[in-house]
């Protein structure tokens, strides 16, 4: 951390959770790029525990940083396995028409 | 010196792949970009300090998390391509939408500086004598082991519930159903075939309903 110091490393997350973000406007369709751009966010975040966390010289940041990362791996899992389910029931992800729900 | 070089060059390979992952063409392509952005972000992890992260995300991630997208992708058969259209119609919302975060973003970044005595109101102060991996691992096994289970029983129930929704209805293995068996009707089962003398036994074998399939 004492090379480049807390500013860059926010500056990427900052930067990542934005095309995290914007992936999602632009893949409205396709819900496994949706996926992969939550993913992205999340990484995000972690990268801003992991810098707050060595620049302060404090654990509890790494801490969080597993704890996050575990829950964005059940949500993958979860999520897929949602995704494998609708598209046996439907033949096709196209999640603009999700309307199966609707009485 | 070579420190910062190498945080600006794998910075800049996390963000050019972050964008070949929501704008490529093929879903494949994104997956494998996807995964070259979390290798290198597992580099920016290492040259913070956090050695241990950075394994358990190229564990966690490349290993599991990537190649389980990878798997889906590859399974369903879906036409990709259909799922483009639109691409350019939602492209101008959501760059305005990404500018404006971005500015926000900014605005809270200009002018916010960490106070010296930041430090005083650390939580778990980082141990000098000890590696990254036997700190973590000695903070989730006492001060924080109530999440860490919580965590773990969080990743039973995902397990569980992915496995209960993917698995399909019908039975492909041969189980002994007992209950089915019990209530079975005796004219399902049984015969009883009037024999008449001399004729033996190999007519009822062959007029006998019971065959091997019906039995469970």
């Amino acid at each position: 951390m004492s090379a480049v110091g807390l500013g860059p490393y926010l500056v990427v997350a900052g930067l990542l959770l934005v095309i995290g973000i914007f992936g999602i406007f632009l893949n409205r369709k396709n819900i496994i790029v949706i996926m992969m751009s939550i993913e992205l966010i999340l990484l995000a975040a972690n990268i801003n525990f992991v810098a707050f966390s060595s620049a302060l010289h404090d654990m509890a940041g790494q801490v969080f940083t597993m704890f996050v990362l575990s829950v964005a791996a059940a949500e993958a899992a979860i999520g897929l396995a949602i995704l494998v389910v609708y598209f046996r029931n439907r033949g096709s992800i196209e999640v603009e028409d999700v309307t199966l729900m609707k009485g | 010196m070579i420190v910062a070089l190498a945080f600006y060059v794998f910075a800049a390979i996390l963000l050019l792949s972050a964008c070949m992952v929501i704008t490529a063409r093929n879903p494949v392509h994104s997956v494998l970009f996807l995964i070259l952005a979390f290798i290198n972000a597992a580099a920016l992890f290492v040259l913070a300090g956090a050695e241990f992260l950075a394994m358990v995300l190229v564990i966690v991630y490349v290993g599991a998390v990537a190649v389980l997208f990878l798997f889906v992708v590859m399974m369903l058969d879906v036409d990709f391509a259909a799922l483009r259209e639109g691409f350019q119609r939602y492209a101008p919302l959501g760059l305005l939408i990404g500018f404006i975060l971005m500015v926000e973003i900014g605005a809270v970044a200009v002018g916010w500086t960490v106070t010296p005595a930041a430090h005083l109101a650390s939580q778990v102060p980082m141990p000098a004598d000890m590696s990254n991996t036997a700190a973590l691992g000695d903070l989730i096994y006492t001060r924080y082991m109530f999440a860490f289970e919580l965590v773990a029983l969080l990743l039973l129930v995902a397990m569980i519930g992915a496995i209960v929704l993917t698995h399909s209805g019908e039975r492909r293995s041969r189980r002994q159903d007992i209950s089915a068996q019990h209530q079975r009707p005796i004219d399902e089962t049984l015969t009883m075939v009037k024999l008449g003398i001399g004729k033996g036994a190999r007519q009822m074998t062959q007029s006998a309903p019971a065959s091997q399939e019906t039995i469970r």
